[in-house]
């Protein structure tokens, strides 16, 4: 199976690669798969809490070529965004961008869930109630 | 200067010696007769090309040339030899003992056997991908027919103790079975001296053409017998009917002869070669061989590589260097490798793991670029890798509550 264009510019030079201070109220985590599935992402957030934009995110994976390039240019779509319209993107948008092949429709549904748990994780820390999301069907 | 690609992944499949298509190349011109047509000077040079290769072929396992059946490969050899077998014995038993590493073609056609009827041990092997032959003895039982045990693994290159359990099967009146697909040609493999009864193998494991194989059926001491399982003319004494492949049938003879001839050496070159490419790469931190190191073809060499999915590993260099990796992110399943696990591999290790298969036209150069390739990646996806990231500050991974999928 060829790797779309997108896909291997994003593994070979992936954008915001890096770790956060989990401690800071304003940084969300999110930790999503696991070791045994062959799929583990770590993405965070950091909100300027002055403007309620996503001051920065970074991404950390281990996983396939595909894996890496969902949560890698996850993280530059998360940058600029409010929480609220963060929580809007869709793992389908993830899959166009970077033309993923149907076997690798997860690695974005997994990106999908990172932003999810992070944006969850700032709103718990701020005292906000944890979002309600439906369980993703493909996994 | 180093020849880029390079390819390691000699357990999938192995280019034609130049050797091999030269001599194939006549018989598909010239020299077309259908080996069966017995009236006229093309079949009968087609039967005579045929007869001789049937001699190459024979000799490389120390065969009789009548034992020999030709197939179109090693999964029907391993179809032939199981399901023939199973439905020619009926009347003396239904169980057939195999281990939980065999390749597909084995493991489905049990599979396919359980389903007709017959019953199926599967051999757990032990850590180092070696079966328990004390297992082995006390799982035969009155109703035992057959054991099916590989001679070589095709994941991770293990030997199988083939002497020792012809020597089981001996005492206890059951047929052995191997698939040595892996093993022909790579190295010294004896029917008479391994006490083989039934042994399948192919010729593009080994620089011959795809689409060609053989099994071997022993004709005394026992006298065995297959049933058939495609029908037609009668060809190959009625066990394989079909029109015999000249040109393919031919290059595997010449295949089986270079091998007689270079194996011993090229086997010593590709293990000094692997030695290297396996010491420099266990260097790595958090790297681990997979199968045991002793009993194992010289060409093959399969680690894991903790912390780093091999997928990705492999995205970092595929371009110019081709292995394989026991991790599945490409199955629907997201399963790895049945092998790995069989082992006793967490899943993790499995997803993490590489092969490296060297072979007949790999060069030392090579094997210094893979080193050096592979090793960067493995870096620079650990960087960016969270688990390894909480290896280093000490966190146990097992403690975690991960989110299964």
């Amino acid at each position: 199976m060829a790797y779309s264009e997108k896909v291997i510019d994003h593994y070979q030079n992936p954008k915001n690669v890096g770790t956060l201070d989990k401690s800071k109220n304003n940084v969300g985590t999110g930790l999503v798969g696991a070791p045994e599935c062959g799929d583990v992402m770590r993405l965070q957030i950091e909100v300027d809490e002055a403007t309620g934009l996503i001051r920065d995110a970074k991404f950390k994976t281990f996983g396939c070529g595909s894996a890496i390039a969902s949560s890698s240019l996850a993280t530059e779509w998360l940058k600029g965004k409010t929480v609220e319209e963060a929580v809007k993107i869709d793992n389908m948008t993830i899959v166009e961008e970077l033309n993923l092949p149907p076997v690798k429709i997860h690695c974005s549904v997994l990106a999908e869930d990172a932003i999810k748990a992070a944006i969850n994780d700032y709103r718990k820390k701020n005292g906000l109630e944890e979002l309600k999301f439906e369980e993703s069907v493909i996994h | 200067m180093v020849q880029l690609p390079v390819y390691l992944d000699h357990n999938a499949t192995t280019p034609c010696d130049p050797r091999v298509v030269e001599a194939m190349i006549p018989y598909f011109t010239n020299s077309f007769g259908n080996a069966a047509s017995r009236n006229h000077p093309f079949g009968w040079q087609a039967e005579e090309a045929v007869d001789y290769a049937r001699e190459q072929v024979a000799r490389l396992i120390g065969a009789d040339p009548k034992e020999i059946i030709f197939t179109s490969g090693a999964t029907e050899g391993d179809n032939l030899a199981i399901k023939g077998v199973f439905e020619m014995y009926a009347s003396k038993g239904n169980h057939i003992i195999t281990c939980n590493i065999e390749h597909k073609a084995v493991l489905d056609t049990c599979k396919h056997v359980e389903k007709e009827g017959g019953e199926v041990t599967y051999l757990k092997v032990k850590e180092n991908g070696l079966i328990d032959l004390a297992e082995l003895e006390a799982a035969i039982k009155p109703t035992t027919i057959l054991i099916a045990i590989m001679y070589a693994n095709n994941e991770i290159g293990t030997i199988m103790p083939m002497k020792e359990i012809s020597a089981i099967a001996r005492k206890h009146g059951v047929l052995l079975f191997t698939d040595a697909t892996q093993a022909v040609g790579k190295i010294p493999v004896d029917v008479n001296k391994d006490g083989i009864d039934l042994l399948a193998f192919t010729a593009h494991k080994m620089y011959g053409p795809k689409g060609v194989g053989a099994l071997y059926v022993r004709r005394k001491n026992p006298r065995v017998k297959v049933t058939a399982q495609i029908d037609g003319g009668g060809h190959e004494r009625g066990m394989r009917s079909g029109t015999l492949n000249v040109p393919g049938i031919v290059g595997f003879g010449k295949a089986c002869e270079l091998a007689i001839n270079e194996m011993e050496e090229e086997g010593k070159r590709l293990s000094v070669l692997r030695d290297k490419l396996e010491s420099a790469l266990l260097k790595i931190e958090e790297a681990y061989v997979n199968g045991d190191k002793e009993h194992r073809l010289p060409h093959v060499s399969n680690i894991s590589f903790k912390y780093v999915e091999g997928e990705g590993l492999m995205m970092g260099f595929n371009k110019n260097i081709a292995v394989s990796s026991g991790s599945a992110c490409t199955s629907a399943s997201l399963e790895p490798s049945y092998v790995l696990k069989a082992l006793g591999l967490g899943d993790d290790l499995a997803h993490s793991s590489l092969r490296f298969g060297l072979g007949r036209f790999t060069t030392e150069e090579q094997i210094d670029y893979t080193i050096e390739q592979v090793s960067n990646t493995v870096n620079k996806l650990r960087e960016m890798s969270p688990l390894w990231e909480m290896y280093k500050e000490g966190i146990d991974l097992n403690t975690i509550e991960w989110a299964h999928h």
